[in-house]
């Protein structure tokens, strides 16, 4: 719009939403009306803003999420009041869990009928307090344009986290009293992260990675959250460390260099969790050190002093001591580090690497092709699409698709890591396919959380976003039933799905292509025509045995794991 | 471990739900609580007295810490502060009593604020320990109701770091 349309017209609410949105460089929103956003509605074509409707909020949340994850910007969601607000709340705390930007909008009920218990009201603000970084109930029109920057400013520094702005319904429909000003990211005297490493503390971690003779590096979520994914690599191959990851830190590290030794935590690698158990030094960038990363803590890192990096200071001795806490931002103190370190491989560390990496390869081996199972599955699906963006559900799945799906390129791994939320994969990749069109898109499924937001493949064929849902079907909660096995003796209590479910024909039925396979000779077809078609399409893999995934920890500390 | 937590933040809607919650959470019990404005136009500054875990108490502070309105935050040693608090007592006080009533209040510095036939009421300013005495030398006597204000707390010096 021009300078001279803009004076010409009053400015509601709604269009202060929509222009901070512009400013924000928004393009898409993922949402769903309702009464009390119908005033944003009415005027999102003025704005050129890519409306994007899912089919249930939640679905709505996690693609804001899994546009968040692929593009590195903001995702945005919005839902009306009530039901709407709340069936994002899963989606919310998936982000929060995971540290993700997402920019969450609700409509409220209008001012005069806050607090009367109103149609469709409901206290969203109060809900999610604890799982946003921060949220608003904005009450005055002329303030909506400054907490929507300041909701964007807040969710895309320091450590990153969804922000929830609640607008009422009269709020968006008012016209603003004076021009609608702020353009630019408030200061908030309460709010500085650190950027920049101490000084200090930074030549202690140099000198005590000079005299490490066993190191390791840990690569947490924070690596990518800072996008410090090159500084990571560079450092560790200058130096020769061997290095670790946990979950959400598995894109922050090539998955195909020789130093890199997978997943540590419950279901770490050999090599990862006896480099954590008898490593003497340890570098843990970005990584809360959550409870399926450490397994049992007072075994964690017996050995090790840990030099830990995060920009989160209340990260710092929460879950493991620190002995050298270092906050800020990953890159800048990794460059910082491996400046004042050089390149330093010492022979006397390399037994220990050998060791490691000999850990690691005695275990790879190709997949068993003589029956159809997820590791071969995966395989395949490397050979055919090297490097698309991968989204998953959460499961065994989940845990296979970590181990057997390498991933080299920034911001192609995408999985609800600490929240663990089922339903997460479709509606993640059906975000990303939408932030970065000319990605090949696949969620890696499980056929029971394929199920918790399956509606969202309507969204992916009326949107022409063609994703492809890989849809694991072992007619079990593969997970519990696996856990059952592990610790409940064999009793396997309500994890059996049945088999009435024909994945190709929900498919079908909701406008996209649906594939069965069901040997290992059929893999290859199935995922090139997914491809060719240009469409939304399910493969749904016909798997006939249990296929625990292993390693597994079942003893006190990582190094107590069942490998079969 | 009994602490006093003392926060500066913006004098904002929901920055009271937002603290507490931090506590709620994990269980901690709240003792005191008390807020006011400060010398700052659109701060406001509480004192929180909680007993606790030392390292989970450490973590809740810097869970406050990162909440957006919250400026700064301190886990006061009552070694470098200054506290006070303040107690309203309604005594019922028999004739007969009186006099060795106001023995009482002489000897704990307290004053007389109302008093209508045999019911009075009573002000106290003192540390925790000063208004806990009050509390019991006048429990041998009929306290009708009462209500204390939680400590206010203060750190001593130019500066708090
Ligand atoms: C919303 C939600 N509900 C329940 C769980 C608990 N849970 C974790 S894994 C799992 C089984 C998942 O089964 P499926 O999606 O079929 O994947 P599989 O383990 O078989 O690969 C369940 C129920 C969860 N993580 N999320």
């Amino acid at each position: 719009m021009s300078e001279k349309d803009k004076n010409k017209m009053t400015i509601t609410g709604a269009d202060a939403v929509l222009e901070a949105l512009t400013n924000e460089g928004a393009e898409i929103i993922f949402g769903y009306p309702g009464g009390a956003t119908l005033p944003l509605y009415d005027n999102l074509e003025k704005y050129g803003l890519r409306h994007i409707l899912c089919r249930h909020e939640q679905g709505g949340a996690h693609m804001a999420d899994g546009y968040a994850r692929a593009t590195g910007k903001a995702g945005i969601c919005m839902a009306t009041s009530g039901p709407g607000a709340t069936n994002l709340v899963t989606g919310i705390a998936t982000a929060f869990m995971d540290s993700t930007p997402v920019i969450a909008i609700s409509g409220q009920v209008p001012r005069e009928q806050i607090g009367n218990d109103a149609f469709q009201e409901v206290d969203i603000t109060g809900i999610t307090i604890p799982i946003t970084k921060h949220n608003y109930l904005v009450n005055d029109p002329d303030t909506l344009s400054e907490s929507v920057h300041e909701a964007f400013f807040l969710s895309t520094t320091g450590r990153k986290g969804p922000v929830l702005i609640d607008i009422p319904k009269d709020v968006l429909a008012a016209n603003l009293k004076g021009p609608d000003k702020s353009q630019k990211a408030p200061v908030l005297e309460g709010y500085n992260p650190t950027i920049k490493g101490h000084s200090g503390q930074i030549k202690k971690a140099v000198a005590l990675l000079k005299k490490a003779e066993k190191p390791v590096i840990i690569s947490g979520g924070g690596v990518v959250g800072s996008g410090a994914e090159d500084a990571l690599t560079e450092f560790a191959r200058n130096t020769d460390i061997p290095v670790v990851a946990t979950l959400t830190g598995k894109n922050g590290y090539p998955n195909t260099d020789r130093l890199y030794l997978g997943m540590i935590g419950y279901h770490g690698t050999a090599a990862g969790n006896n480099a954590i158990q008898k490593a003497d030094v340890i570098v843990a960038v970005g990584t809360r050190f959550g409870d399926r990363t450490t397994g049992p803590l007072r075994n964690f890192a017996p050995n090790a002093v840990i030099i830990h990096i995060d920009i989160d200071p209340a990260e710092i001795s929460k879950n493991v001591p620190s002995f050298l806490p270092i906050v800020g931002d990953a890159s800048h103190i990794i460059t910082s580090i491996a400046d004042q370190l050089g390149t330093k491989n010492d022979s006397k560390r390399n037994e220990w690497r050998d060791y490691l990496l000999k850990l690691k390869t005695d275990r790879e081996k190709p997949a068993d092709d003589s029956r159809l199972n997820i590791p071969l599955i995966l395989e395949r699906l490397k050979k055919i699409v090297p490097d698309p963006i991968i989204t998953t559900d959460v499961g065994r799945h989940q845990i296979f698709t970590a181990h057997h799906f390498p991933v080299d390129r920034k911001n192609s791994f995408i999985t609800s890591a600490g929240l663990g939320t089922m339903g997460f994969g479709l509606p993640a990749a059906i975000g990303a396919k939408a932030g970065m069109p000319d990605d090949t898109v696949i969620s890696i499924n499980g056929d029971g959380s394929f199920l918790m937001c399956c509606q969202e493949l309507v969204t992916a064929v009326e949107e022409n976003l063609p994703v492809i849902a890989m849809v694991m079907k072992d007619q079990r909660l593969g997970m519990i039933s696996q856990l059952q096995d592990a610790f409940y003796g064999e009793r396997y209590n309500c994890c059996d799905l049945g088999n009435c479910v024909d994945f190709t024909k929900i498919a079908e039925g909701m406008g996209a292509l649906g594939i069965r396979v069901e040997t290992p000779e059929e893999i290859d077809d199935a995922i090139k025509t997914a491809i060719n078609s240009g469409r939304p399409t399910v493969i749904e893999f016909i798997l006939h045995e249990q296929g625990n995934t292993y390693p597994m920890v079942t003893g006190a500390s990582l190094t107590e794991y069942i490998e079969e | 471990m009994n602490h006093t937590i003392s926060i500066l933040c913006d004098d904002q809607p929901g920055v009271m739900t937002r603290i507490s919650g931090l506590f709620s959470r994990r269980g901690f019990n709240i003792e005191s609580l008390t807020v006011g404005h400060t010398e700052l136009p659109g701060k406001s500054r509480f004192t929180i007295v909680v007993r606790g875990d030392d390292t989970v108490l450490e973590q809740v502070r810097k869970q406050l810490q990162k909440l957006v309105h919250v400026i700064k935050v301190w886990d006061i040693k009552n070694t470098e502060a200054v506290e006070r608090e303040h107690a309203l007592m309604k005594v019922e006080v028999a004739p007969e009593k009186r006099s060795e009533v106001l023995q009482i209040i002489t000897a704990l510095q307290a004053r007389i604020i109302d008093s209508s036939d045999t019911v009075w009421i009573l002000e106290i300013t003192g540390d925790t320990n000063a208004v806990n005495n009050a509390f019991n030398l006048l429990g041998d006597y009929k306290i009708i109701e009462s209500i204390r204000t939680g400590k206010i707390s203060l750190k001593r010096g130019l500066l708090a770091k």
